[in-house]
């Protein structure tokens, strides 16, 4: 398990950065964490001729945190988010969400913007930018635009990311008044991608009535399924059986996908409730789990 | 005073290097040596067509290329068929480089050597093998049907078939009793794959100075990895040297040898007069190492009012892979083991060892056993059922009594030896076990389960192990053995035992293990035998260092050898503490010289010591040195035991499975070390978890083997693993001197019983396959309702 030959660049500033990735062109690859990209190499799943290592480059590592939401740099890592109090202040979804990110070994490492690009279906961050109706702003030499998530996650392994381009940084919307989020799921060991999960949100009335409530799934189909379930209002096994209706499930040597279905509305109520119950709570703190 | 180690719970004296990194694993010697690789095939059945390695001339590092072609005559042979069995009728094993056919995704096909292992895998990667696929032979039961074979010369692909019956004393069949019997059941079980998954893999680095080779191994036995180089490469035995570095872990799977990779690496390092060295990785161990458990049971039992088994019979279906190096053990031992702790009045059992066209079989820790106490566990847990009473009573009413030892099984065990328990007290278990999971006062609630199981296992197999001893000069004690370590902790017990014996203190002693150059006979370390049969013979090789100590130190000190003791390093008349001398000085005394270099050797120098002039220096029948040799070679295995139960909760939702408690008594005679037991009991739980809860091969139909990385074969983390809880009982072995028993197999066995019992108390329905995930428990409860509970 040795990589195949390719050659390495480790620029200092973003404008080498990208310099080295628009001579690349579809030969390129950026190395961030590189908790998913060293064993696909390794494994020589993927072969890019040129690896384009970013982790010198320092103005990358921001993470602005402001009323509006949090902008994550390319190189802020799972730990630093998860652990960070601002952050959890302004969207407390990222830390539910990232307590079911792997082990504190890969969280040291791995970077939030890196699990965004890879698109793992199965992963937990792309869900939680979907249901908040994020974006990832991506540079090129010379060009930069911001992708909304719902057209960033294109399908499974998949992210609507050009050649020569790089992902500089991921927004996060805040969480409003009377908002409440959750992320449940079921993985078969602690940390492991999930078989299924749910991160829901939920917005209340000045009558804590829902005026409006989301969930994102994830394993369950090739991008994460964001589905509106406001209509049901406090009915959250009707909302459960709706997106249980919704989502196209497959099996894999893990689990069937009748029972990935049979999850996913389980986890639909279990995640609505406990939004629905930080929502009508003065933190706004969320329940992972 | 007496340092009194043996039975003490000593900290592990080796992991102070080993848990900083100063531990010399076999990737981490030979950082010169050139690297091997190898093109493995991806097809489960194939004819090979052609081997084009044209593309791969031109790569810059590249030293050699080899097919099965280019070896020589008997390199080019078939490995060995380790242990031959006269029902193992059709016994096959691989070339070390598949001739024509490849029989399992992963089997070598070409060996290529590069300066480097990346550019020995660009190598790889450039060369073009034709292959003309066949249809494999997947699943045990199409296999066993014969409508396709692994092995064209192998009909019906059966590798053995083995019976094996055991009458009531009133002379009646199995079949004869089960018919007679008040109550009988039928029913089938399923056991599927795991492996070993030592955490470092296989690896071999081989030098050659043109007149001796020495090979280094992550190997579980050395010397026969020495023995089988010597016989194929054709060199005398003593210019071979084998050593096992530090090993990061075995399991079973680095007992086999020698690996068409031990074979290949000392023979390039030889044609080609360079280090070779070729390191495993992830991806190949999980395709072309060893794996083991998968199983199908059918089982039919009748039994009395109170529950005691009247006739067993068990036939099984036993999935060897593709060819059978290791023979036909693991189903032995299923065979046999499956009795446990019970007088069973009447048994018969059937094995068929069945080829698929998957990676092979040969023992993993446990060794067939799991599946055996799957079996006698669940069909006690039907019992129960069936009659409406404890599952504990159902148990308890067929134990061996404890007065019945020798108990004879009257089988023959895997040593073929006698199948006779030599010690145990299974009743006193079963209370101690109950206490601890308090089993009389479980508290039912819904989704809540409690389970228990019960197994024998032999350990401490033959045919012997030996050990060295020798005391230098500067009073410190160097104890060798042959047999190889894995992090079980050896340097420590074996220490512990020799500072027992000798009356030294621990810090004085240090052990080498699995090394040719220091100890050449041995067979190795697996079926729970380091303990039993290198203990012991440490302990012996210790005595006669004792006793000739003893016999020198009594001429210096002008006493009886029967008045003397030693302790903490000083011989001393007993009685009178200042009449004394250290054993250094012994040692110096031991060996008269002509030479001095330090004033301590001085001592023994011709014209210091006060030898008679009438007699050589050294008596007749007497040797240089105060040092031993002793073997211990067992008259046969000697019979550990233990209970496990545990509390499960499952998620009446999502299916998922969690271990609230588990409880652990355990039997290995005296304990050498508790600590170190317990950490094996611990290890072999978190194995035994990951078969019952987690881990399986998940094979597809074209034999592609679905989850080969950690990605998605599911090894429990320590976050899956409940704190264990344990006890020890001690029932002497009064087959070897120390009166120990095996442990280090111990806690993997019974965990898959164990949880099915839990669960299947837990959920109401019976659980008859292993290992179960939540979507298999989701299924199960949403099967239509039958009417059989």
């Amino acid at each position: 398990m040795k990589p195949a030959p390719f050659e390495y660049h480790a620029p200092r500033e973003v404008d080498a950065a990208l310099d080295a990735l628009a001579e690349a062109g579809a030969e390129g690859k950026v190395l961030a964490g590189g908790q998913s990209l060293i064993p696909m190499l390794n494994m020589r799943l993927a072969a890019p001729a040129h690896l384009v290592d970013i982790n010198r480059v320092s103005a990358l590592a921001a993470v602005e945190t402001t009323a509006r939401g949090v902008r994550v740099g390319a190189l802020a890592r799972h730990a630093q988010i998860f652990r960070s109090a601002p952050v959890a202040a302004v969207q407390p979804l990222l830390r539910q969400a990232l307590g079911l990110v792997a082990h504190p070994a890969i969280r040291s490492r791995g970077t939030v913007v890196g699990s965004l690009v890879h698109a793992d279906p199965a992963a937990e961050l792309p869900a939680v930018l979907a249901l908040l109706g994020g974006s990832v702003r991506l540079a090129a030499r010379g060009a930069e635009r911001e992708v909304a998530a719902r057209d960033f996650f294109v399908g499974p392994m998949e992210a609507a990311i050009r050649p020569g381009e790089l992902a500089v940084s991921a927004f996060f919307p805040a969480l409003g008044a009377r908002s409440g989020t959750a992320f449940a799921e079921v993985a078969r060991r602690h940390g492991d991608y999930a078989l299924a999960g749910v991160c829901a949100l939920v917005v209340l009335d000045e009558d804590l009535r829902v005026s409006a409530a989301r969930v994102a799934c994830i394993g369950v189909g090739p991008v994460p399924l964001v589905l509106d379930v406001s209509g049901h209002g406090a009915d959250w096994a009707s909302a459960a059986r709706a997106v249980q209706d919704e989502a196209e499930p497959e099996a894999d040597i893990h689990a069937t996908a009748e029972y990935r279905r049979h999850l996913l509305g389980v986890l639909t109520e279990r995640a609505l409730r406990a939004a629905a119950r930080s929502a009508g709570s003065d933190d706004g703190e969320g329940e992972g789990g | 005073m007496s340092t009194r180690l043996f039975g003490e719970p000593v900290q592990r004296v080796e992991d102070a290097r080993l848990l900083t990194g100063q531990g010399r694993y076999l990737d981490d010697l030979g950082r010169e040596a050139l690297a091997a690789a190898f093109v493995r095939s991806p097809h489960a059945h194939a004819r090979i067509r052609d081997i084009d390695v044209t593309a791969a001339l031109d790569v810059e590092g590249l030293v050699a290329i080899y097919t099965w072609e280019d070896l020589p005559p008997r390199v080019a042979e078939p490995l060995p068929l380790l242990i031959p069995h006269p029902a193992l009728t059709h016994g096959r094993t691989a070339y070390p480089l598949a001739k024509e056919t490849v029989r399992h995704v992963g089997e070598p096909v070409v060996m290529v050597v590069a300066t480097d292992r990346y550019l020995a895998e660009d190598v790889c990667a450039l060369i073009e093998v034709d292959y003309e696929p066949l249809k494999p032979v997947v699943g045990l039961e199409e296999a066993a049907q014969g409508s396709r074979l692994v092995h064209e010369d192998v009909p019906a692909n059966l590798g053995a078939h083995l019976v094996q019956e055991v009458a009531s004393i009133g002379g009646a069949s199995a079949r004869e009793c089960i018919e007679t019997s008040p109550h009988t059941l039928a029913f089938r079980l399923d056991i599927e794959r795991s492996a070993s998954m030592p955490l470092e893999g296989r690896g071999v680095y081989a030098r050659w100075d043109g007149r001796d080779l020495r090979v280094y191994s992550s190997t579980q036995t050395s010397t026969s990895v020495r023995m089988a180089i010597a016989a194929k490469l054709g060199l005398p035995l003593p210019q071979v040297e084998v050593i096992a570095p530090d090993v990061g872990g075995g399991f079973g799977v680095k007992i086999v040898h020698p690996w068409p990779e031990e074979v290949l690496v000392p023979w390039a390092a030889m044609t080609l007069g360079r280090e070779v060295k070729w390191a495993e990785d992830r991806r190949e161990h999980f395709v072309a190492s060893a794996h083991e458990r998968a199983q199908v049971q059918y089982v039919r039992v009748g039994f009395d009012d109170a529950g005691r088994v009247l006739g067993l019979e068990v036939t099984i279906l036993h999935d060897h892979g593709a060819y059978t190096p290791y023979g036909i053990i693991v189903p032995i031992v299923t065979s046999t083991q499956l009795l446990g702790p019970y007088k069973i009045g009447s048994y018969r059992v059937e094995f068929s060892s069945i080829y698929t066209n998957t990676v092979q079989v040969t023992p993993y820790r446990g060794a067939g056993r799991p599946q055996a106490v799957f079996c006698m566990e669940r069909t006690m847990d039907k019992i129960a059922q069936h009659l409406g009473t404890d599952r504990a009573d159902v148990r308890a009413a067929n134990f061996i009594g404890p007065s019945e030892f020798p108990y004879d099984q009257r089988m023959t065990f895997q040593d073929g030896r006698p199948l006779v328990y030599d010690s145990g007290n299974y009743p006193e278990m079963l209370r101690m076990i109950k206490e601890l999971i308090g089993w009389d006062s479980f508290e039912r609630a819904p989704n809540r389960g409690i389970g228990l199981a019960c197994y024998v296992e032999g350990t401490g197999v033959g045919p012997y192990e030996g050990g060295h001893v020798q005391i230098t000069s500067d009073g410190r004690v160097h104890v060798s053995t042959g047999l190889t370590s894995q992090g079980q902790g050896h340097e420590t017990v074996f220490a512990q035992i020799a500072a027992s014996e000798l009356g030294v203190p621990l810090s004085q002693v240090s052990v080498v293990t699995g090394d040719t150059r220091r100890f050449g006979y041995a067979v190795g370390t697996f079926a729970s035998r380091a303990a039993v049969v290198s203990g012991n013979a440490i302990a012996l090789a210790c005595r006669k260092v004792r006793e000739k100590a003893l016999r020198i130190a009594a001429e210096a000190l002008e006493a009886d050898p029967a008045d003397l003791d030693i302790a903490d390093g000083l011989v001393h008349v007993v009685g009178s503490p200042s009449a004394s001398i250290p054993l250094s000085t012994v040692a110096v005394l031991s060996n008269p010289l002509r030479y001095s270099f330090d004033a301590e050797t001085a001592k023994a120098t011709q014209f210091a010591t006060a030898t008679p002039v009438d007699r050589p220096p050294v008596a007749e029948g007497e040797e240089p040195g105060l040092e031993g040799r002793g073997f211990y070679s067992p008259l046969r295995s000697t019979f550990a035991a233990g209970m496990h139960a545990a509390i499960v909760e499952t998620d009446p939702d999502t299916a998922e499975i969690r271990i609230l408690r588990y409880a652990v008594v355990h039997d290995c005679g005296r304990l050498v070390n508790p600590m170190i037991v317990e950490g094996q009991v611990h290890g072999g739980v978190a194995q035994g978890i990951g078969g019952a809860l987690y881990e399986r091969m998940a094979y597809d139909s074209d034999g592609q083997l679905l989850n080969a990385s950690f990605m998605d074969f599911l090894m429990p983390y320590a976050s899956e693993i409940p704190r264990i809880e344990t006890a020890h009982l001690e029932t002497p072995s009064p087959l070897n001197p120390l009166g120990i028993k095996g442990a280090g197999e111990a806690g993997v066995i019974p965990v898959s019983a164990v949880i099915a019992s839990a669960l299947e108390d837990a959920e109401g329905f019976d659980i008859d396959r292993m290992p179960i995930s939540p979507s298999d428990l989701y299924h199960l409860r949403e099967r239509p309702a039958p009417g059989d509970r």
